[in-house]
């Protein structure tokens, strides 16, 4: 065994720790085990990989590595530790943009190693030079493109920018044009590599990938984010293929195709088309100027929400990306738990695409410690909101926009949405009577048994749970009953 | 807007007067609801110790911000709320083109709506309030039946010797009581709720199958009668067809010698009250059980009923046949009734200027509005009701599906095969190594589709920044290429470095942290 056997061996491990890993997060159960794997794996090919780097060069080299990683972990396990639940999109997006740029830097790295010295390159064999050639250009171009576009989903996730949709005229022609001449550019550059030839196609990718991210809303960013996962794991496999490393590869085409496929479950939660996706720029078109019919909304306070919830057999709460602006997560919870130990049964039904990240509703509700087992996805909860008796729609709304089912002209029409207008009694927590991201009128604000509770989401749970409280003498009498009933049932 | 003319007209007067029929406790405005008719811009005036009998005092409504006035002063308002119909010497002390609200029944008696055309007035009639979702909040036939229902099964509880639950005691094992109520409608389903929250078991009939999920929500079992009905249109029930009597005769038979308690409360708009269990019925009942027919007045869906009575069968089962149910429990009473009045005036004052107006090309204001100005405008035109299960829908969203049209088995094959022969002529025309990197990386993409397969939903977030972690590997170029050549390269190489391992130790990190607050209840 030579240490470049031992190497790849290592590879070929960690490569099967991280499909243990990633299997593993797919259940609840297996979940952490699965981090456990992902981290062996990590550890054993970093490891071999400085093990083999360090026998071809000097001591000082290895020790800016060591720095180097000392630095980058320091700042990474800071920002994990510190981040607040409600910003996950943003580190997440921020994460990918630092592989984009990771992926770049080797794509120059690879091109001052080899096209630099132009024939003069003792590297790459030469009937593999022009593919060496093409695979700089690929790596380069989906690392910046990953690169701009998580920075451009990173500034929009934390409202640094807006987040409304950028209208170019004629955007898609960018795009297709962009990619023409990429792939122009590669050819020319498979012939003769040369330097300015390198900072054209960086500029070109650099801003196809903001204008990509910056032509989606706000709304749609859950599935811009796994998209940029999914883009994040391309530009890792074109790294791979550029060094001939089949662990890059591996770990990349793992990566670029749950990310993939994570998308592909978003789309098909906002009805929309999975290629139109990957291209960017969805979501384009506008709002349809159709004047919904209006209808007379009515106002509860929340202390006549306390009284539902109080005398409520069931609720269901559908969080969204209200909730975690107003970082309404923890109330929620309390409210939760107190209305459970009233004995009213209490499920969250959480809509795929709710809040700027796929799974962002149930790291909220984790955080605050709802137990997972209450919170239910649409397709398991959608049967039940018929026989419930109070829906709390909790900055939601075009996840739970009866248009999309009834309505076949509305924009978001065929979008599976939660039917909570078909419980007995609604509640939406709203700031004002604004529409959605989505821009369409609400008909559900308008039902026969929806109310509004106007303000901010966090004050307007705490004002129930007061009401809730101070009204808790009395009601505390039946709950005691129908427990000891319940137990002498028995 | 009524900003027309504002000026020109003070705000009319509103007056509440007492109930004359003896045994009525209810009034027509708590002070809760003076509040809200101050609030719609009227003067309002209530007959001294009109609430006495709900427990409102007139402190209370002076609090409120009423005026307490004799006999007269509440009768000759502009506009006078009532529960019952006036008699005819009440009619006389109206003043003409007045306007009274109240329970006018003006299906049944023809001779009042003459009696108050003939005074000059306009007349209301709360009861004629169709049933639309709109109209709903002015519903008081609902807000009424609710209440007896209620009242219904606290009656019977009274009478009824033993517990509602059952009970395993050490004293010995209680079985539960069971219950049966005929018609889910408003009031059934209040005594269903009642009686199933007093612990008993409780079963429902209706000829409408499609209240049977009403019924099992307020925790009641639904018994069908399998005989086609037709659809009811206007929200209440229809008169049934002989077979269905038939075999609902057969249920209801068996049931009565199993249960405890009956509760009925079927009714038809006008019509005398179907005979639901026949005295044989009764003598199959066990002795203390207890019937509430809240059918009554209008003839009792029990034979062996008196109106307004208790009786008690030659074995032992009470009948009660109270005619007011909902008066026994006035304050709740009273006050839903004076909720449903504020929400017809509120309907009936668009500029909340204290100015009664009555706009006829609403439903809901047609439909209620018996007598204007001293003419007959009894009945109104049928209003079909939003109460029918409405098909619409469906066929609405079963429309956008066949947009994404799956591909043909023939065309899908036809894709795929086109794919797999792009591949081999890919990895057969490339040099050795892309071939090997190739092989690789496709193997890898199709693993990492189905790993990735079951995830569960909640877990998307946590996934992907595990995935963003392990992308990190692309450290690995980086610390290929640190050293080899120029010191450009070794910087880029750093600073790769430091990026990706931002990620690694990051992602790792943050992953622990979300997945450690995943909790099972």
């Amino acid at each position: 065994m030579t240490s470049m056997t031992a190497s790849n061996s290592a590879d070929l491990v960690a490569a099967l720790l991280f499909i243990l890993s990633l299997a593993g997060l797919s259940q609840h159960r297996t979940s952490r085990a699965g981090v456990v794997y992902g981290i062996a794996g990590m550890a054993l090919a970093l490891v071999a990989t400085i093990v083999v780097a360090s026998q071809s060069i000097t001591a000082g080299a290895v020790a800016l590595i060591l720095v180097a990683m000392a630095i980058g972990a320091g700042i990474g396990l800071w920002r994990a530790r510190s981040v607040e639940m409600t910003q996950m999109p943003e580190l997440i997006a921020v994460l990918h943009s630092f592989v984009g740029l990771a992926a770049v830097l080797v794509g120059w790295n690879s091109y001052l190693e080899v096209e630099s010295h132009g024939t003069a390159q003792t590297r790459i064999a030469a009937d593999l030079l022009g593919i060496h050639h093409a695979e700089v250009f690929i790596g380069i171009f989906i690392g910046a493109v990953t690169f701009t576009g998580s920075i451009v989903a990173f500034l929009k996730l934390s409202a640094r920018i807006n987040s409304r949709p950028l209208m170019l005229p004629g955007k898609n022609g960018l795009n297709l044009g962009a990619l023409a001449a990429f792939v122009a550019l590669t050819v020319w550059f498979t012939i003769t590599p040369n330097l300015p030839l390198m900072i054209v196609v960086t500029v070109l990718a650099l801003a196809l990938g903001w204008h990509l991210v910056a032509s989606i809303g706000g709304g749609d960013m859950p599935v811009v984010v796994s998209m940029l996962n999914s883009y994040s794991g391309w530009a890792a496999a074109a790294a791979g293929f550029l060094l001939d490393n089949n662990l890059l590869i591996v770990t990349g085409a793992l990566v670029g195709s749950s990310g993939a496929y994570l998308s592909y479950i978003m789309c098909k939660a906002m009805n929309r088309s999975f290629v139109s996706v990957i291209a960017g720029g969805f979501g384009i078109q506008a709002p349809s100027g159709t004047e919904e019919e209006q209808g007379e909304h009515r106002e509860v306070r929340a202390e006549e929400v306390a009284e539902l919830l109080a005398t409520a057999h069931s609720v269901v709460i559908t969080p969204g990306y209200g909730m975690a602006v107003a970082q309404a997560q923890h109330p929620v919870a309390e409210l939760t738990r107190q209305l459970r130990e009233r004995g009213v049964e209490v499920r969250f039904g959480v809509h795929p695409v709710a809040g700027r990240l796929p799974g962002h509703m149930n790291v909220l509700l984790a955080e605050a410690k709802v137990p997972y087992d209450v919170v239910l996805e649409m397709d398991e909860i959608n049967d039940d909101f018929d026989g419930t008796s109070v829906v709390l729609v909790i900055g939601a709304n075009d996840t739970v926009n009866p248009a999309a089912t009834e309505d076949p002209s509305s924009p978001i029409a065929g979008m599976p949405v939660l039917r909570v207008w078909e419980a007995e009694n609604v509640v939406v927590f709203k700031r004002s009577m604004a529409s959605g991201y989505a821009g369409v009128q609400n008909p559900l604000f308008f039902r026969e048994n929806s109310s509004m509770l106007f303000g901010d989401a966090k004050a307007s749970v705490e004002a129930i749970l007061h009401a809730l409280s101070t009204d808790g003498r009395r009601e505390a009498a039946p709950a005691a009953r129908q427990a000891m009933v319940a137990s002498q049932r028995l | 807007m009524s900003a027309q003319e504002p000026a020109h007209h003070p705000p009319q007067r509103i007056g509440v007067v007492a109930e004359s029929v003896s045994g009525e406790t209810r009034v027509a405005a708590t002070p809760a609801t003076v509040r809200q008719l101050l609030g719609l811009g009227y003067e309002v005036v209530v007959e001294s110790e009109a609430g006495a009998a709900s427990g409102f005092a007139d402190e209370a409504y002076l609090d409120a911000g009423a005026g307490i006035g004799g006999i007269g002063e509440a009768w000759e308002a502009d506009v006078v709320l009532k529960v019952n119909a006036p008699s005819e010497a009440e009619i006389a002390q109206l003043r003409e083109g007045a306007a009274i609200v109240g329970l006018l029944a003006p299906a049944q008696k023809p001779e009042l709506v003459e009696a108050l055309a003939a005074a000059g007035v306009t007349a209301l009639a709360l009861d004629a309030v169709p049933r639309i979702s709109r109209a709903q909040s002015m519903d008081v036939l609902s807000s009424m039946a609710n209440i007896a229902g209620y009242r219904a099964v606290i009656e019977a509880a009274h009478v009824f010797g033993r517990f509602f639950t059952g009970q395993v005691t050490a004293a010995g094992k209680v079985p539960p009581a069971k219950v049966l109520v005929a018609g889910a409608g408003v009031a059934g389903l209040a005594a269903i709720g009642a009686a199933s929250s007093l612990g008993a078991i409780v079963r429902a009939t209706d000829p409408r199958p499609e209240v049977a999920d009403q019924v099992k929500s307020l925790g009641g079992e639904y018994l069908p009668v399998n005989v086609v009905q037709e659809q009811s249109t206007d929200g209440y029930a229809k008169a049934t067809s002989a077979d269905y009597d038939r075999a609902a005769a057969e249920l209801y038979h068996e049931q009565a010698g199993d249960v405890d308690i009956v509760v009925t409360t079927a009714l038809i708009p006008g019509r005398p009250a179907p005979r639901l269990l026949t005295a044989e019925d009764v003598a199959a009942m066990k002795p203390g059980s207890v019937i509430v027919d809240m059918a009554a007045a209008m003839g009792g869906n029990v034979e062996g009923t008196v109106a307004g009575r208790t009786v008690v069968t030659d074995n032992g089962v009470t009948i009660i046949g109270y005619t007011d149910l909902a008066s026994r429990l006035p304050a709740q009473a009273s006050q839903l009734f004076g909720t449903n009045l504020v929400n017809l005036l509120r309907l009936l004052t668009p500029g909340k200027d204290g100015q009664l107006t009555i706009d006829f090309d609403d439903v809901v204001q047609r439909a209620v509005t018996v007598v204007r100005a001293g003419d007959v405008t009894w009945p109104p035109p049928p209003v079909a009701v939003s109460a029918a299960p409405a098909a619409q829908p469906a066929a609405a969203s079963a429309k956008p599906e066949p947009k994404q049209s799956k591909l043909t088995p023939a065309a899908r094959f036809g894709l795929i095969g086109a794919g797999m022969l792009a591949m081999f002529l890919l990895v057969a025309f490339a040099p050795a190594q892309l071939a090997e990197n190739f092989t690789v990386f496709a193997l890898a993409v199709v693993i990492g589709y189905y790993v990735i397969g079951k995830v569960h939903h909640a877990l998307h977030t946590p996934l992907m920044s595990v995935t963003n972690a392990i992308s990190g590997i692309v450290v690995i170029g980086a610390l290929l290429q640190i050293g080899h050549e120029s010191w450009v390269v070794t910087a880029l190489s750093c600073v790769a470095i430091l990026l990706t391992s931002v990620n690694i130790f990051g992602g790792f990190a943050v992953t622990r942290r979300m997945l450690s607050m995943f909790s099972k209840g």
